[in-house]
């Protein structure tokens, strides 16, 4: 196909107008000017095609050439994947800068997403026979990318036919062909990568509903407001709240058999904090650094603002295939408002009809298209297998204001809200998460999982939780104009559960090695400590005993201090606990009778 | 090395279509280029200009100076041919100049080592180290509780009459890395500040003797728009020239951002481009960002820069679009509180909505001190039970206090008058600085501090005084 090529008509930041082009396809790739560099057709509008460009467009000049590829913006999807550092346009960020052999970006830098030198070693897969009719997603073998990640090499989508020829288990650069299939008169290639378009969800053979929780390792997600796998959930939160942290927190000790983290617009320090951590921390669960089953996409707020869009959808993109192979994968995207603004800034150029707060009247759409990318399936091909995308959305409203136009729309499409509130941070209370203004839909899904892990009781001990919580907070109103002598002895004792609830169970320390990852059964045991304390001490109030004389009990405190220590030793606290709780509590009663 | 662009282009032309604020609509000529440097002749005085917005038709320039005396038709219009390149030097140290890298201290123009553009470049993600090293300001509530790192953004959110600009000199003055004499800048860029503010600052540089090692910018606030826009950019071009080039460390001080962001409204405005709150353009975010993240370290190079935006918050209100998306670019914020300011705290810091996002980074054995993590938090937690008595009493009234109630309440008298309140020209040490905190902690009952038992034992002055 002979090249179709425009010229320049108009230059606005990362906007460009093209005329001459002919017969231009939306969303098609284009290269820009003499440099060549890298946009994407927004608009096409009679003689005019509307171009974002994805690099700094300065010096470009009218007049100068536009070259149209007919290909979609796409990803590079096989081995060489884990561990890396790309940026929105998935060009390994280690790699600029050993070719620039600078510390900065420049424009124009033409890098291959993998490695083409690399040599993998390919298991083949002893079930596929040549000769066998095989399908799209049958897995051909696979490659061990990382000691945590087995990488299939799977037939990519739209592909059937016969196996002609299949490469044996040895060494191979992605690009060595590995399996020829024919269908008809067509042969197929088949490489350990393949090729696939950001903007379109790639194909599975069913959705599953969202019944299996997803481990985070924080207590008030996992226990009250749980996600699924395969949920999507946002985070909104003013700056200070500990989004970052949470989110960083999330990748690196939730149950997900691989992390993709997308820092879009964001700060460079944090990214760099967060890739040092990820080669230094320990997988707690497998005891593999977590650099070993993450992906890093890496574009701070002053690169291009178009690479934005890209770095979201290339995230999940890259989530999606690995789910093919049967993963569970989680996606964080922080922080989606600044891909709101980037398409802001350039439907504003483009003088579309704006809609609220200048955002774009599609916003809402295009969230929707991201967010739905999330889920539980069972992939195409077989063996049969079941994976997963989970999506935890940041976003940062101005002026932590939750009413502007990103949080509501994103309200719309996912499941979980985890709010993250200003009150709770300036108090040190972390994370931040509002239990007032939170909410997880999950819950009815995933409560057969929990209530069989609880003994049956998960469900009721949550509600309860969250009642009492609910009940503190029309209570500390009352306290500010009476203060709390006032109030009758039940809701004093209401109030000092409601403490231990948010300090002993809600909280968690972040830096301490301890507390960072809480498993579901240090929680529960938590939990149960929590309510013994709360069942019994109100049967006592309720039959007279005075709450000052519950506060005076030493072994209460004990509940606070559950939370630093590792399970085995939390049993055991546990243990000590009730023994000297009971022993306390027949003394009261001894003491009432008595007098 | 200096980059001159194709000059073949090098045009003129007298085609002005018209004239609005600093913009200048020209017919657009073959080969310009987005973002070139234009040269405008009116009568005689040369203005520059650079192409913001360019089509077949029509070259939109955007002009840095006064649109005065521009005639559609007379005025004639140079295309330069390449992007606005300012010279850059090490010389530039102990010398002032305006935003456009001008000198304006009367001495003779600096021999640059290189023409830079001052828009820079990204720094690469992969390649920058997280920032670990503490700067030591010897002003107590910075250094023990918003700790400061290099390669750090961290601003000053103020409210107009607050002292932001002394707080700002006394970390020039006093700003220092414990154990270490390393080359060590000052680039200080003041943007439409009054002709007072300019002086005071230039006055204070010259008394420390710090001027040697201080290149300052000012655009005051009489300056051209487009001026005040490109000072930022071009200060921050010299701090990267000095921290990559010449490995030296790097503070940067900007003041007063919120004009910076005015200027910026302005231009919007002029350009008609959709407003997004307030009036304030859509890509204010991004255009904040590309400036803060200036600042870094990374792996292999031996300088750093470190920023410290000045800002004062409109109505005192952080809510407000300039703090508030500079609070989301920035890592952290010192902000100042008019309450604490009408007490007679100096610096008034208010330590509840204050942050230092690297503190964790910077702060602990071989760093600091052993102690400084759960000092900090002993602080904070108890600073902020005297703040809730506080409350409650305003309402009951002391009657209902209990013994313990009126140790936290002294507690946080003593914490606002002792320990954030210090002389502008007195420098505690960072051991100083935890010494007073532990002072402090005797106030309070000792079951209740929650530090480890060693550390109270080697601290504590009840412990101390007994060795």
């Amino acid at each position: 196909m002979p090249a179709r090529l425009g010229r320049i008509y108009r230059i606005a930041g990362p906007l460009v107008v093209a005329e001459g082009l002919e017969s231009p396809r939306m969303y098609e790739v284009v290269y820009v000017g003499d440099e060549g560099l890298i946009g994407e057709v927004i608009a096409v509008r009679s003689e005019k095609t509307y171009i974002q460009v994805y690099e700094e467009t300065t010096g470009l000049t009218v007049g100068e050439k536009v070259e149209a590829t007919g290909r979609l913006l796409s990803a590079e999807l096989g081995p060489g994947l884990i561990g890396s550092i790309y940026d929105g346009l998935q060009r390994p960020e280690l790699e600029i800068g050993r070719i620039l052999r600078d510390i900065f970006i420049k424009r124009g830098v033409k890098v291959n997403a993998l490695d083409r030198g690399k040599k993998w070693v390919f298991e083949r897969n002893a079930e596929i026979r040549v000769g066998e009719k095989v399908g799209e997603g049958d897995i051909l073998g696979s490659v061990k990318e990382t000691p945590l990640i087995d990488h299939k090499i799977t037939i990519p989508p739209g592909i059937r036919g016969i196996i002609e020829w299949i490469a044996g288990s040895g060494e191979h650069t992605i690009e060595d062909t590995i399996a020829v299939i024919s269908a008809g008169s067509v042969k197929h290639e088949v490489k350990l990568y393949q090729i696939w378009p950001v903007r379109v969800p790639r194909p599975f053979k069913e959705k599953l509903p969202p019944s299996e929780p997803l481990i985070t390792g924080k207590r008030v997600i996992d226990l009250i407001f749980p996600i699924a796998k395969g949920g999507k959930a946002a985070v909104p939160g003013g700056f200070g709240t500990g989004k970052t942290v949470m989110l960083q927190s999330l990748t690196k000790w939730s149950h997900a058999d691989i992390a993709i983290f997308v820092g879009c617009g964001e700060r460079g320090n944090e990214m760099s904090d967060a890739l040092k951590s990820f080669r230094e921390l320990f997988d707690v669960r497998r005891g593999r650094p977590m650099m070993e089953r993450s992906v890093f996409i890496a574009n701070t707020s002053n690169m291009p603002v178009a690479a934005r869009e890209t770095s979201v959808l290339l995230g999940v993109t890259i989530a999606e295939y690995f789910r093919d192979m049967g993963y569970d994968v989680l996606v964080v995207a922080d922080s989606t408002s600044r891909w709101a603004e980037a398409m802001r800034e350039i439907s504003g150029r483009m003088e579309e009809m704006p809609g609220e707060e200048g955002f774009p009247a599609y916003l809402a759409s295009r969230l929707a298209e991201f967010y739905e990318r999330a889920g539980r399936v069972i992939a195409l091909g077989s063996p049969e297998r079941t994976g997963s995308v989970t999506i935890f959305g940041a976003i940062s409203p101005p002026g932590g204001d939750f009413s502007e136009p990103v949080v509501r729309n994103t309200l719309r499409y996912i499941q979980a809200l985890y709010a993250l509130d200003y009150e709770l941070a300036t108090r040190r209370h972390f994370p931040a998460i509002s239990w007032l203004t939170s909410y997880s839909l999950y819950v009815d899904f995933v409560r057969e999982y929990l209530d069989e892990v609880s003994g049956g009781k998960w469900l009721e001990y949550r509600n309860l939780f969250l009642k009492i919580l609910q009940r503190e907070s029309e209570l500390l109103d009352i306290v500010r104009l009476v203060g709390p002598e006032a109030l009758p002895e039940e809701d004093k004792l209401l109030l000092e559960v409601a403490r231990m609830i948010r300090e002993a169970f809600l909280q968690q320390n972040e830096y301490d090695p301890n507390d960072a990852y809480s498993s579901l059964e240090k929680g529960l045991l938590i939990m149960n400590a929590i309510i013994e304390f709360y069942n019994t001490s109100l049967k006592l109030v309720k039959s007279g005993v005075p709450v000052f004389k519950i506060r005076e009990l030493k072994s209460p405190y004990l509940i606070y201090r559950f939370r630093l220590y590792a399970l085995e030793d939390v049993k055991k606290l546990y243990e000590e606990f009730k023994k000297s709780f009971k022993k306390e509590i027949e003394s009261i009663m001894g003491e009432s009778s008595g007098s | 090395m200096r980059v001159v662009e194709v000059k073949l282009y090098t045009r003129i032309t007298r085609q002005v279509y018209g004239a609005r604020g600093s913009l200048v609509f020209v017919k657009t000529l073959p080969g310009v280029r987005y973002g070139e440097l234009v040269e405008l002749d009116v009568d005689g005085d040369v203005r520059l200009g650079q192409v913001v917005d360019v089509s077949q038709d029509v070259a939109v320039t955007q002009i840095f100076g006064s649109s005065l005396g521009i005639t559609p038709g007379k005025t004639t219009v140079k295309l330069r041919g390449e992007r606005l390149r300012l010279p850059i030097s090490i010389d530039m140290l102990g010398r002032i100049f305006n935003g456009l890298a001008q000198p304006i201290d009367g001495g003779p123009p600096v021999i640059p080592e290189d023409y830079m553009d001052i828009h820079g470049e990204p720094l690469n993600p992969a390649l920058r180290e997280p920032p670990s090293e503490f700067i030591e300001t010897g002003i107590s509530v910075v250094d023990g509780m918003l700790t400061l790192v290099r390669g750090q953004k961290l601003p000053i959110f103020s409210g107009s009459g607050l002292p932001h600009n002394k707080i700002a000199m006394q970390i020039v003055r006093q700003a220092r890395v414990k154990g270490k004499e390393e080359s060590f800048a000052v680039v200080f860029g003041a943007i439409g500040v009054t002709f007072e503010e300019a002086m005071y600052f230039l006055n204070e540089l010259r008394k420390m003797g710090a001027i040697d090692r201080t290149a300052a910018f000012i655009a005051p606030a009489s300056a051209p728009t487009v001026e005040k826009l490109a000072l930022p950019r071009t200060a921050l071009t010299l701090a990267e020239h000095l921290a990559w080039k010449h490995n030296m460390h790097v503070l940067t001080i900007l003041t007063d951002m919120t004009n910076y962001c005015e200027s910026l409204r302005e231009i919007s405005a002029a350009r008609e481009e959709v407003p997004g709150r307030r009036g304030y353009p859509g890509y204010m975010y991004t255009d904040l960002a590309t400036m803060y993240e200036r600042a870094g370290r990374v792996y292999g190079k031996k300088g750093s820069v470190t920023i410290m935006p000045i800002l004062t918050m409109p109505d005192d209100d952080i809510t407000h679009p300039i703090p508030d998306l500079t609070g989301y670019i920035t890592e952290g914020q010192i902000v100042l509180s008019r309450d604490l300011w009408r007490k007679g705290i100096y610096p008034p810091v208010d330590v509840f909505l204050s942050l230092s996002r690297m503190m964790k980074e910077g702060i602990g054995p071989g760093k600091t001190r052993e102690d400084h993590h759960p000092v900090f938090g002993q602080l904070y937690r108890a600073y902020a039970d005297g703040q809730r008595l506080r409350e409650i009493i305003a309402i009951v009234g002391t009657e209902s206090l209990t013994e313990r109630d009126k140790k936290y309440l002294e507690f946080a008298d003593a914490f606002e008058t002792k320990f954030i309140n210090q002389g502008e020209y007195e420098r505690r040490t960072i051991e100083e600085t935890l010494d007073l905190a532990w002072d402090l902690f005797s106030i309070l009952p000792e079951e209740e501090l929650a530090i480890r038992e060693e550390l109270i034992k080697k601290y504590h002055p009840k412990y101390r005084s007994q060795k």
